[in-house]
Protein backbone atom coordinates (compact mmCIF):
# COMPACT_ATOMS: atom_id res chain seq x y z
CA UNK A 1 0.00 0.00 0.00
CA UNK A 2 1.32 3.47 -0.99
CA UNK A 3 2.38 5.88 1.80
CA UNK A 4 -0.16 7.99 -0.16
CA UNK A 5 -2.94 5.48 0.80
CA UNK A 6 -1.84 5.17 4.23
CA UNK A 7 -1.35 8.48 5.01
CA UNK A 8 -5.15 8.97 3.45
CA UNK A 9 -6.30 6.51 5.89
CA UNK A 10 -4.41 8.28 9.10
CA UNK A 11 -6.36 11.44 7.68
CA UNK A 12 -10.07 9.68 7.59
CA UNK A 13 -9.35 8.27 11.35
CA UNK A 14 -8.16 11.63 12.19
CA UNK A 15 -8.02 11.74 16.37
CA UNK A 16 -9.46 14.37 17.80
CA UNK A 17 -6.43 14.53 21.21
CA UNK A 18 -2.83 13.43 20.66
CA UNK A 19 -2.63 9.81 21.67
CA UNK A 20 -0.34 8.89 24.71
CA UNK A 21 0.62 5.81 25.96
CA UNK A 22 0.44 5.60 30.14
CA UNK A 23 1.51 2.08 30.68
CA UNK A 24 4.36 3.15 32.79
CA UNK A 25 2.57 6.40 34.23
CA UNK A 26 1.58 7.33 37.54
CA UNK A 27 -1.50 10.29 37.35
CA UNK A 28 -3.82 11.97 39.81
CA UNK A 29 -7.35 13.09 40.02
CA UNK A 30 -8.20 15.79 37.95
CA UNK A 31 -9.59 19.04 40.31
CA UNK A 32 -10.55 22.14 38.12
CA UNK A 33 -9.02 24.15 41.08
CA UNK A 34 -5.70 22.82 40.29
CA UNK A 35 -6.00 23.88 36.77
CA UNK A 36 -4.04 27.01 36.67
CA UNK A 37 -1.33 25.24 38.47
CA UNK A 38 -1.81 22.24 36.43
CA UNK A 39 -1.52 24.24 33.12
CA UNK A 40 1.44 26.64 34.40
CA UNK A 41 3.40 23.41 34.88
CA UNK A 42 3.35 23.08 31.33
CA UNK A 43 2.65 19.26 29.90
CA UNK A 44 3.82 16.76 32.36
CA UNK A 45 4.95 13.19 32.36
CA UNK A 46 1.66 11.58 33.74
CA UNK A 47 -1.87 11.20 33.39
CA UNK A 48 -5.49 12.42 34.92
CA UNK A 49 -8.70 10.90 35.84
CA UNK A 50 -11.89 11.91 36.02
CA UNK A 51 -15.43 10.88 37.36
CA UNK A 52 -17.39 10.95 34.20
CA UNK A 53 -20.48 12.29 35.73
CA UNK A 54 -19.00 15.86 36.17
CA UNK A 55 -18.74 16.09 32.24
CA UNK A 56 -21.75 15.46 31.55
CA UNK A 57 -23.17 18.55 31.50
CA UNK A 58 -23.74 20.04 28.07
CA UNK A 59 -20.98 22.59 27.42
CA UNK A 60 -19.78 25.29 29.64
CA UNK A 61 -16.67 25.70 31.88
CA UNK A 62 -16.05 21.71 32.79
CA UNK A 63 -15.81 20.71 29.22
CA UNK A 64 -13.20 23.75 28.73
CA UNK A 65 -11.21 22.50 31.40
CA UNK A 66 -10.56 19.09 30.62
CA UNK A 67 -10.06 19.78 26.67
CA UNK A 68 -7.10 21.84 28.48
CA UNK A 69 -6.17 19.04 30.36
CA UNK A 70 -6.51 16.63 27.39
CA UNK A 71 -4.87 18.36 25.05
CA UNK A 72 -1.05 18.01 26.73
CA UNK A 73 -1.87 14.46 29.04
CA UNK A 74 -3.95 11.26 28.53
CA UNK A 75 -6.90 11.16 30.75
CA UNK A 76 -8.67 8.20 32.14
CA UNK A 77 -12.25 8.49 32.53
CA UNK A 78 -13.90 6.96 35.55
CA UNK A 79 -17.41 6.02 36.08
CA UNK A 80 -18.84 6.34 39.35
CA UNK A 81 -22.74 5.79 39.08
CA UNK A 82 -23.38 3.29 36.11
CA UNK A 83 -24.83 1.05 39.19
CA UNK A 84 -23.11 -2.30 37.41
CA UNK A 85 -24.09 -4.49 40.56
CA UNK A 86 -27.34 -3.64 40.87
CA UNK A 87 -30.32 -5.33 40.50
CA UNK A 88 -31.48 -3.49 37.77
CA UNK A 89 -31.30 -2.95 33.85
CA UNK A 90 -28.56 -0.24 33.43
CA UNK A 91 -30.09 2.91 32.41
CA UNK A 92 -30.08 3.46 28.70
CA UNK A 93 -29.20 7.41 29.06
CA UNK A 94 -26.60 7.01 31.51
CA UNK A 95 -24.87 4.48 29.48
CA UNK A 96 -25.16 7.07 26.27
CA UNK A 97 -23.41 9.67 28.36
CA UNK A 98 -20.71 7.91 29.11
CA UNK A 99 -19.97 6.26 25.37
CA UNK A 100 -20.33 9.96 24.57
CA UNK A 101 -17.99 10.96 26.83
CA UNK A 102 -15.42 8.32 25.80
CA UNK A 103 -15.72 9.21 21.88
CA UNK A 104 -15.51 12.87 22.51
CA UNK A 105 -12.22 12.55 25.35
CA UNK A 106 -10.61 9.28 23.99
CA UNK A 107 -9.51 8.02 27.15
CA UNK A 108 -6.04 6.03 27.74
CA UNK A 109 -8.24 4.16 30.36
CA UNK A 110 -11.93 3.69 31.10
CA UNK A 111 -13.35 1.99 34.40
CA UNK A 112 -16.37 1.56 36.51
CA UNK A 113 -17.00 0.02 40.02
CA UNK A 114 -18.43 -3.59 41.48
CA UNK A 115 -21.20 -1.29 43.59
CA UNK A 116 -24.80 0.03 42.61
CA UNK A 117 -25.81 3.41 43.37
CA UNK A 118 -29.79 3.45 42.32
CA UNK A 119 -32.28 1.76 43.27
CA UNK A 120 -35.95 2.11 41.31
CA UNK A 121 -36.06 5.79 41.00
CA UNK A 122 -34.00 6.95 44.09
CA UNK A 123 -30.15 7.69 43.23
CA UNK A 124 -28.20 7.62 46.22
CA UNK A 125 -24.77 8.85 45.64
CA UNK A 126 -22.32 6.08 46.96
CA UNK A 127 -20.79 3.02 46.54
CA UNK A 128 -23.05 0.18 47.88
CA UNK A 129 -22.15 -3.12 48.23
CA UNK A 130 -23.67 -6.42 46.89
CA UNK A 131 -24.20 -10.15 47.58
CA UNK A 132 -22.01 -12.24 45.78
CA UNK A 133 -24.02 -15.38 44.70
CA UNK A 134 -24.05 -17.14 41.48
CA UNK A 135 -27.40 -14.43 40.24
CA UNK A 136 -25.73 -11.40 41.29
CA UNK A 137 -22.73 -12.79 39.33
CA UNK A 138 -25.00 -13.36 36.07
CA UNK A 139 -26.29 -10.12 36.25
CA UNK A 140 -22.90 -7.99 36.60
CA UNK A 141 -21.48 -10.27 34.03
CA UNK A 142 -24.63 -8.65 31.64
CA UNK A 143 -24.05 -5.31 32.51
CA UNK A 144 -20.69 -5.66 32.56
CA UNK A 145 -21.01 -7.03 28.71
CA UNK A 146 -23.49 -4.05 28.04
CA UNK A 147 -20.88 -1.24 28.32
CA UNK A 148 -18.26 -2.76 26.89
CA UNK A 149 -20.51 -2.88 23.57
CA UNK A 150 -21.63 0.70 24.36
CA UNK A 151 -18.24 1.55 24.41
CA UNK A 152 -17.06 -1.15 22.22
CA UNK A 153 -14.03 -1.55 23.95
CA UNK A 154 -12.59 -3.39 27.35
CA UNK A 155 -13.78 -2.17 30.38
CA UNK A 156 -11.59 -1.99 33.95
CA UNK A 157 -13.86 -2.77 36.87
CA UNK A 158 -13.24 -1.69 40.22
CA UNK A 159 -13.04 -4.10 43.40
CA UNK A 160 -14.78 -1.88 45.95
CA UNK A 161 -14.26 -0.93 49.77
CA UNK A 162 -16.60 -2.73 51.98
CA UNK A 163 -17.73 -2.34 55.68
CA UNK A 164 -19.93 -5.58 56.02
CA UNK A 165 -20.79 -8.66 54.08
CA UNK A 166 -24.02 -10.59 53.10
CA UNK A 167 -24.99 -13.55 55.02
CA UNK A 168 -26.16 -14.88 51.29
CA UNK A 169 -22.66 -14.80 50.04
CA UNK A 170 -21.36 -17.51 48.55
CA UNK A 171 -18.29 -16.57 47.14
CA UNK A 172 -14.99 -14.52 47.84
CA UNK A 173 -14.63 -11.26 46.44
CA UNK A 174 -11.59 -12.23 44.68
CA UNK A 175 -13.21 -15.40 43.04
CA UNK A 176 -16.84 -13.30 42.05
CA UNK A 177 -14.07 -10.75 40.18
CA UNK A 178 -12.18 -13.68 38.78
CA UNK A 179 -14.86 -14.84 37.33
CA UNK A 180 -16.77 -11.39 36.12
CA UNK A 181 -13.16 -11.24 33.97
CA UNK A 182 -13.43 -14.67 32.40
CA UNK A 183 -17.35 -14.60 31.69
CA UNK A 184 -16.52 -10.86 29.92
CA UNK A 185 -12.94 -10.59 29.01
CA UNK A 186 -13.37 -6.89 31.34
CA UNK A 187 -9.85 -6.00 32.77
CA UNK A 188 -10.01 -5.00 36.57
CA UNK A 189 -8.95 -1.73 38.10
CA UNK A 190 -7.15 -2.69 41.50
CA UNK A 191 -7.57 -0.45 44.36
CA UNK A 192 -5.05 -0.97 46.79
CA UNK A 193 -6.15 1.28 49.41
CA UNK A 194 -10.42 -0.48 49.26
CA UNK A 195 -7.79 -3.74 49.28
CA UNK A 196 -6.42 -2.77 52.31
CA UNK A 197 -9.56 -0.74 54.36
CA UNK A 198 -11.60 -3.97 53.25
CA UNK A 199 -9.01 -6.75 55.03
CA UNK A 200 -8.86 -4.56 58.32
CA UNK A 201 -12.91 -4.15 58.18
CA UNK A 202 -13.55 -8.06 57.56
CA UNK A 203 -10.71 -9.49 59.48
CA UNK A 204 -9.31 -10.81 56.16
CA UNK A 205 -5.47 -10.59 55.13
CA UNK A 206 -4.35 -8.16 51.99
CA UNK A 207 -1.52 -9.94 50.94
CA UNK A 208 -3.89 -13.23 50.50
CA UNK A 209 -6.59 -11.27 48.79
CA UNK A 210 -3.82 -9.98 46.66
CA UNK A 211 -2.55 -13.38 45.82
CA UNK A 212 -5.66 -14.73 44.87
CA UNK A 213 -6.55 -11.59 42.58
CA UNK A 214 -6.24 -12.24 38.95
CA UNK A 215 -3.43 -9.49 38.68
CA UNK A 216 -3.09 -10.70 34.86
CA UNK A 217 -6.32 -8.60 34.30
CA UNK A 218 -5.17 -5.32 35.86
CA UNK A 219 -5.15 -2.26 33.57
CA UNK A 220 -4.64 0.14 36.32
CA UNK A 221 -4.01 0.82 40.17
CA UNK A 222 -5.71 3.22 42.56
CA UNK A 223 -4.33 4.43 45.65
CA UNK A 224 -5.75 6.80 48.07
CA UNK A 225 -5.70 7.86 51.92
CA UNK A 226 -8.47 6.49 54.38
CA UNK A 227 -9.91 7.59 57.90
CA UNK A 228 -10.42 5.53 60.88
CA UNK A 229 -13.69 4.81 63.19
CA UNK A 230 -14.50 1.84 65.34
CA UNK A 231 -17.29 -0.89 64.85
CA UNK A 232 -20.15 -1.87 67.14
CA UNK A 233 -17.87 -3.81 69.59
CA UNK A 234 -14.98 -0.99 69.38
CA UNK A 235 -12.79 -2.00 66.90
CA UNK A 236 -10.71 -0.70 64.23
CA UNK A 237 -13.20 0.29 61.19
CA UNK A 238 -11.71 2.13 58.19
CA UNK A 239 -13.46 4.47 55.87
CA UNK A 240 -12.40 4.55 52.11
CA UNK A 241 -12.10 8.81 52.74
CA UNK A 242 -9.91 9.69 49.67
CA UNK A 243 -9.35 12.83 52.03
CA UNK A 244 -5.40 12.44 52.93
CA UNK A 245 -2.33 10.89 51.92
CA UNK A 246 -1.85 7.23 50.95
CA UNK A 247 -0.95 5.48 53.97
CA UNK A 248 2.28 3.40 54.62
CA UNK A 249 0.66 -0.15 54.78
CA UNK A 250 -0.74 0.74 51.56
CA UNK A 251 2.44 1.91 50.29
CA UNK A 252 3.87 -1.39 51.08
CA UNK A 253 1.40 -3.40 49.78
CA UNK A 254 1.87 -1.76 46.14
CA UNK A 255 5.38 -1.95 45.99
CA UNK A 256 5.13 -5.71 46.21
CA UNK A 257 1.92 -5.48 43.57
CA UNK A 258 4.75 -3.53 41.36
CA UNK A 259 7.55 -5.81 41.88
CA UNK A 260 5.62 -9.06 41.30
CA UNK A 261 3.71 -7.43 37.67
CA UNK A 262 6.06 -4.54 36.84
CA UNK A 263 4.63 -1.48 35.80
CA UNK A 264 0.82 -0.31 35.94
CA UNK A 265 -0.85 2.91 35.24
CA UNK A 266 -1.09 4.00 38.77
CA UNK A 267 -3.42 6.54 40.09
CA UNK A 268 -3.70 9.01 43.43
CA UNK A 269 -7.03 9.49 44.06
CA UNK A 270 -7.69 12.94 46.66
CA UNK A 271 -11.55 13.47 46.55
CA UNK A 272 -11.78 15.85 49.41
CA UNK A 273 -10.19 18.32 51.85
CA UNK A 274 -8.24 18.66 48.13
CA UNK A 275 -4.78 20.11 49.00
CA UNK A 276 -2.85 22.04 46.75
CA UNK A 277 -1.33 21.06 43.59
CA UNK A 278 2.48 20.57 44.62
CA UNK A 279 0.98 17.71 47.72
CA UNK A 280 -1.04 16.20 44.76
CA UNK A 281 1.78 16.16 42.36
CA UNK A 282 3.99 15.01 44.94
CA UNK A 283 1.88 12.09 45.74
CA UNK A 284 2.00 11.05 41.74
CA UNK A 285 5.63 11.96 41.99
CA UNK A 286 5.85 8.97 44.53
CA UNK A 287 4.28 6.16 42.72
CA UNK A 288 5.94 7.14 39.62
CA UNK A 289 9.63 6.76 41.27
CA UNK A 290 8.53 3.10 42.47
CA UNK A 291 7.09 2.59 39.09
CA UNK A 292 10.09 3.56 37.05
CA UNK A 293 12.37 1.92 39.70
CA UNK A 294 10.42 -1.68 38.67
CA UNK A 295 11.09 -0.42 35.23
CA UNK A 296 14.77 -0.30 35.72
CA UNK A 297 15.08 -3.78 37.69
CA UNK A 298 12.72 -5.33 33.97
CA UNK A 299 15.35 -4.23 31.78
CA UNK A 300 18.51 -5.31 34.50
CA UNK A 301 16.82 -8.71 34.50
CA UNK A 302 16.74 -8.94 31.09
CA UNK A 303 20.04 -8.18 30.31
CA UNK B 1 -30.34 -25.25 32.32
CA UNK B 2 -30.08 -22.71 34.91
CA UNK B 3 -33.68 -21.81 36.89
CA UNK B 4 -35.46 -18.87 36.56
CA UNK B 5 -33.61 -15.74 37.95
CA UNK B 6 -34.45 -15.30 41.31
CA UNK B 7 -35.17 -12.36 42.87
CA UNK B 8 -32.79 -10.19 44.93
CA UNK B 9 -34.64 -8.86 48.29
CA UNK B 10 -31.51 -8.16 49.40
CA UNK B 11 -30.93 -4.58 47.33
CA UNK B 12 -34.69 -3.35 48.48
CA UNK B 13 -33.79 -3.76 52.23
CA UNK B 14 -30.68 -2.27 52.21
CA UNK B 15 -31.72 0.81 49.87
CA UNK B 16 -35.05 1.13 52.16
CA UNK B 17 -33.22 1.81 55.67
CA UNK B 18 -30.66 4.07 53.94
CA UNK B 19 -32.29 7.74 53.94
CA UNK B 20 -34.82 6.33 56.80
CA UNK B 21 -33.13 6.65 60.06
CA UNK B 22 -36.20 5.12 62.07
CA UNK B 23 -35.58 1.77 60.14
CA UNK B 24 -33.22 -0.70 62.24
CA UNK B 25 -30.17 -1.93 60.14
CA UNK B 26 -31.18 -4.97 57.61
CA UNK B 27 -30.61 -8.39 58.90
CA UNK B 28 -29.27 -9.50 55.80
CA UNK B 29 -25.56 -7.77 56.45
CA UNK B 30 -23.22 -8.66 58.75
CA UNK B 31 -19.83 -7.99 60.12
CA UNK B 32 -17.00 -10.43 60.52
CA UNK B 33 -18.03 -13.63 62.41
CA UNK B 34 -19.21 -12.20 66.24
CA UNK B 35 -19.54 -8.69 64.82
CA UNK B 36 -22.58 -6.70 64.46
CA UNK B 37 -23.71 -4.92 61.62
CA UNK B 38 -24.83 -2.02 63.16
CA UNK B 39 -22.44 1.10 62.70
CA UNK B 40 -21.30 -0.61 59.96
CA UNK B 41 -23.94 -0.05 57.84
CA UNK B 42 -24.50 3.51 59.37
CA UNK B 43 -21.18 4.22 57.91
CA UNK B 44 -23.54 3.68 54.41
CA UNK B 45 -26.11 5.57 55.41
CA UNK B 46 -24.15 8.71 56.96
CA UNK B 47 -21.95 8.56 53.06
CA UNK B 48 -25.72 8.60 51.54
CA UNK B 49 -27.11 11.60 53.41
CA UNK B 50 -23.76 13.75 54.42
CA UNK B 51 -22.92 13.46 50.34
CA UNK B 52 -25.99 14.79 49.54
CA UNK B 53 -26.07 17.75 51.81
CA UNK B 54 -22.72 18.48 50.06
CA UNK B 55 -24.70 18.20 47.00
CA UNK B 56 -27.07 20.99 47.82
CA UNK B 57 -24.73 23.06 49.54
CA UNK B 58 -22.43 23.30 46.09
CA UNK B 59 -25.59 24.17 43.94
CA UNK B 60 -26.69 26.83 47.15
CA UNK B 61 -23.70 28.44 48.24
CA UNK B 62 -25.38 31.72 49.24
CA UNK B 63 -28.20 30.37 50.64
CA UNK B 64 -25.76 28.26 53.21
CA UNK B 65 -24.03 31.68 53.70
CA UNK B 66 -27.56 33.25 54.49
CA UNK B 67 -28.66 30.41 57.01
CA UNK B 68 -25.35 29.67 58.37
CA UNK B 69 -24.08 25.90 58.21
CA UNK B 70 -26.33 24.38 61.17
CA UNK B 71 -29.73 25.18 59.35
CA UNK B 72 -28.62 25.17 56.05
CA UNK B 73 -27.67 21.18 56.90
CA UNK B 74 -30.66 20.33 59.00
CA UNK B 75 -33.35 21.92 55.95
CA UNK B 76 -31.20 20.22 53.34
CA UNK B 77 -31.51 17.03 55.65
CA UNK B 78 -35.17 17.48 55.57
CA UNK B 79 -35.19 17.93 51.88
CA UNK B 80 -32.66 14.61 51.07
CA UNK B 81 -35.78 12.62 53.30
CA UNK B 82 -38.74 14.28 51.39
CA UNK B 83 -36.67 14.43 48.07
CA UNK B 84 -33.78 12.12 47.60
CA UNK B 85 -31.85 12.88 43.59
CA UNK B 86 -33.47 10.63 41.14
CA UNK B 87 -31.06 11.69 38.26
CA UNK B 88 -27.64 10.38 38.83
CA UNK B 89 -25.86 13.75 37.79
CA UNK B 90 -25.48 15.49 40.89
CA UNK B 91 -25.49 19.28 39.31
CA UNK B 92 -29.34 18.51 38.74
CA UNK B 93 -30.09 17.69 42.22
CA UNK B 94 -32.11 20.27 44.27
CA UNK B 95 -34.31 21.10 41.36
CA UNK B 96 -37.05 21.03 44.47
CA UNK B 97 -35.46 22.90 47.07
CA UNK B 98 -36.22 26.56 46.31
CA UNK B 99 -40.41 25.03 46.27
CA UNK B 100 -38.71 23.37 49.77
CA UNK B 101 -37.61 26.37 51.29
CA UNK B 102 -40.80 28.09 50.85
CA UNK B 103 -42.52 25.78 52.54
CA UNK B 104 -39.80 25.08 55.47
CA UNK B 105 -41.15 26.17 59.16
CA UNK B 106 -37.87 27.46 60.01
CA UNK B 107 -37.32 29.59 57.09
CA UNK B 108 -40.54 31.65 56.78
CA UNK B 109 -38.64 34.28 58.71
CA UNK B 110 -36.75 34.71 55.63
CA UNK B 111 -39.37 35.00 52.88
CA UNK B 112 -37.13 36.27 49.67
CA UNK B 113 -34.41 33.26 50.79
CA UNK B 114 -36.56 30.49 47.83
CA UNK B 115 -35.83 33.27 44.97
CA UNK B 116 -32.41 33.43 46.02
CA UNK B 117 -32.05 29.67 45.69
CA UNK B 118 -33.82 29.74 42.59
CA UNK B 119 -31.15 32.52 41.11
CA UNK B 120 -28.55 30.11 42.23
CA UNK B 121 -30.19 26.81 40.41
CA UNK B 122 -30.61 28.73 37.43
CA UNK B 123 -26.61 29.87 37.28
CA UNK B 124 -25.62 26.43 37.87
CA UNK B 125 -27.75 25.09 34.62
CA UNK B 126 -26.45 28.12 32.54
CA UNK B 127 -22.86 26.85 33.90
CA UNK B 128 -23.62 23.66 32.57
CA UNK B 129 -26.04 24.53 29.47
CA UNK B 130 -24.79 23.92 25.85
CA UNK B 131 -22.32 26.47 24.18
CA UNK B 132 -23.26 29.13 21.65
CA UNK B 133 -22.08 32.04 19.82
CA UNK B 134 -24.32 34.76 20.97
CA UNK B 135 -25.86 37.13 18.66
CA UNK B 136 -23.54 39.89 18.03
CA UNK B 137 -24.86 43.90 17.47
CA UNK B 138 -23.73 43.62 14.04
CA UNK B 139 -26.49 41.08 13.32
CA UNK B 140 -28.61 43.26 14.99
CA UNK B 141 -27.38 46.38 12.69
CA UNK B 142 -27.59 44.66 9.49
CA UNK B 143 -31.27 43.77 10.01
CA UNK B 144 -33.45 46.66 7.90
CA UNK B 145 -34.80 49.00 10.16
CA UNK B 146 -38.52 48.61 8.92
CA UNK B 147 -37.98 45.32 9.48
CA UNK B 148 -36.83 44.92 12.96
CA UNK B 149 -40.18 44.91 14.66
CA UNK B 150 -40.63 41.61 12.88
CA UNK B 151 -37.45 39.98 14.32
CA UNK B 152 -37.73 37.05 15.74
CA UNK B 153 -34.91 35.53 18.34
CA UNK B 154 -33.68 32.16 19.33
CA UNK B 155 -32.50 32.74 23.40
CA UNK B 156 -29.20 30.98 24.32
CA UNK B 157 -29.12 27.54 25.44
CA UNK B 158 -27.89 29.35 29.15
CA UNK B 159 -30.82 31.91 29.24
CA UNK B 160 -32.92 31.99 32.04
CA UNK B 161 -34.42 35.05 33.86
CA UNK B 162 -35.73 34.85 38.13
CA UNK B 163 -38.88 37.27 38.98
CA UNK B 164 -38.92 37.99 42.06
CA UNK B 165 -40.87 40.05 44.55
CA UNK B 166 -37.75 40.46 46.67
CA UNK B 167 -34.31 42.09 46.33
CA UNK B 168 -32.98 38.20 45.57
CA UNK B 169 -30.33 39.95 43.00
CA UNK B 170 -29.04 42.18 45.62
CA UNK B 171 -29.29 39.25 48.44
CA UNK B 172 -27.78 36.80 45.65
CA UNK B 173 -25.00 39.47 44.41
CA UNK B 174 -23.99 40.01 47.95
CA UNK B 175 -23.97 35.70 49.42
CA UNK B 176 -21.63 34.51 46.84
CA UNK B 177 -18.51 35.76 48.10
CA UNK B 178 -16.46 36.19 51.19
CA UNK B 179 -17.06 39.79 51.25
CA UNK B 180 -18.94 41.24 54.17
CA UNK B 181 -22.85 42.09 53.56
CA UNK B 182 -23.95 45.51 54.29
CA UNK B 183 -27.76 46.22 55.08
CA UNK B 184 -29.36 45.45 52.40
CA UNK B 185 -33.62 46.47 51.82
CA UNK B 186 -34.86 43.05 50.89
CA UNK B 187 -38.12 44.70 49.78
CA UNK B 188 -37.34 45.71 46.56
CA UNK B 189 -38.92 43.62 43.47
CA UNK B 190 -35.67 42.52 41.49
CA UNK B 191 -36.08 40.83 38.21
CA UNK B 192 -32.94 38.73 37.38
CA UNK B 193 -31.52 37.59 33.94
CA UNK B 194 -28.45 35.24 34.55
CA UNK B 195 -26.40 34.52 30.97
CA UNK B 196 -23.53 33.12 29.91
CA UNK B 197 -22.23 34.19 26.36
CA UNK B 198 -18.36 32.62 26.99
CA UNK B 199 -16.68 31.25 29.76
CA UNK B 200 -18.42 33.29 33.17
CA UNK B 201 -21.77 32.70 34.29
CA UNK B 202 -23.20 36.56 34.87
CA UNK B 203 -26.47 37.99 36.79
CA UNK B 204 -28.01 40.89 35.89
CA UNK B 205 -30.82 42.92 37.86
CA UNK B 206 -32.63 43.95 34.90
CA UNK B 207 -34.26 47.49 34.76
CA UNK B 208 -38.46 47.44 34.80
CA UNK B 209 -40.12 46.03 32.04
CA UNK B 210 -36.86 44.45 31.03
CA UNK B 211 -38.25 40.69 32.32
CA UNK B 212 -42.05 40.77 30.78
CA UNK B 213 -39.78 42.07 27.22
CA UNK B 214 -37.34 39.06 27.52
CA UNK B 215 -39.44 36.34 28.46
CA UNK B 216 -42.11 37.70 25.56
CA UNK B 217 -38.80 36.87 22.93
CA UNK B 218 -37.82 34.14 24.19
CA UNK B 219 -41.10 32.55 24.05
CA UNK B 220 -40.88 33.59 20.38
CA UNK B 221 -42.80 36.84 20.06
CA UNK B 222 -41.54 39.12 17.75
CA UNK B 223 -39.70 42.78 18.59
CA UNK B 224 -42.73 44.28 17.74
CA UNK B 225 -44.94 42.40 20.22
CA UNK B 226 -42.60 41.69 23.00
CA UNK B 227 -42.01 45.62 22.97
CA UNK B 228 -45.92 46.37 23.28
CA UNK B 229 -46.47 43.95 25.84
CA UNK B 230 -43.65 45.58 28.07
CA UNK B 231 -44.77 49.29 27.63
CA UNK B 232 -48.05 48.16 28.81
CA UNK B 233 -46.57 46.27 31.78
CA UNK B 234 -44.19 49.23 32.28
CA UNK B 235 -44.91 52.63 30.87
CA UNK B 236 -41.34 53.44 31.87
CA UNK B 237 -39.50 50.84 29.71
CA UNK B 238 -36.56 51.98 27.58
CA UNK B 239 -37.12 49.90 24.60
CA UNK B 240 -33.23 51.36 23.00
CA UNK B 241 -31.66 49.72 26.70
CA UNK B 242 -33.54 46.62 26.81
CA UNK B 243 -32.07 45.98 23.24
CA UNK B 244 -28.74 47.02 23.79
CA UNK B 245 -28.64 44.65 27.46
CA UNK B 246 -29.70 41.56 26.03
CA UNK B 247 -26.96 42.30 23.08
CA UNK B 248 -24.42 43.07 25.85
CA UNK B 249 -25.87 40.09 27.75
CA UNK B 250 -25.44 37.75 25.33
CA UNK B 251 -29.18 36.63 25.79
CA UNK B 252 -29.76 35.41 22.37
CA UNK B 253 -28.04 33.32 19.61
CA UNK B 254 -29.93 34.34 16.31
CA UNK B 255 -32.49 36.51 14.51
CA UNK B 256 -34.97 35.68 12.06
CA UNK B 257 -37.41 37.94 10.03
CA UNK B 258 -40.15 35.74 9.76
CA UNK B 259 -42.93 35.58 7.27
CA UNK B 260 -43.29 39.27 6.47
Amino acid sequence: MSAAVLSGLHATEAHRFPVFRVRDLAGSSFKHEHLPAILDDGRQRGFFEVHAENYMGAGGPPHRALEAVRRDHPISLHGVCMSIGGPEPLDRTHLARFRALVERYEPALVSEHLAWSTHQTTYFNDLLPLPYTDATLGRVCDHVNQVQDAIRRPLLLENPSTYLSFSESTMAETEFIRRIAEHTGCGLLLDINNVFVSATNHRFSALEYLSNFPLDRVGEIHLAGHAEQTDDEGDLLLIDSHDGPVADPVWKLYELIIARSGPIPTLIEWDSNIPGWPVLRAEAAAAQAILDRYKRDARDAAA
Amino acid sequence: MLPLEPEIPSYAAFAAALVDATRATPPIVTGPPGKGAVKRYNVYRNNVTVSLVNALAAVYPAVQRITGDEFFRAMARFHIRATPPSSRLLFEYGRDFPAFIETYEYARGLPWLADVARIERAWLDAYHAADAEPLSAASLAATPPERLADAVFTAHPATRIVRSRFSAVTIFAANRNEAPVGQIDAGTPEDGLITRPDAEVIVRHLPEGGAVFLESLISGQSLGEAAALALRCSPSFDLAAGIAGMIQAGAFTTLSLGAA
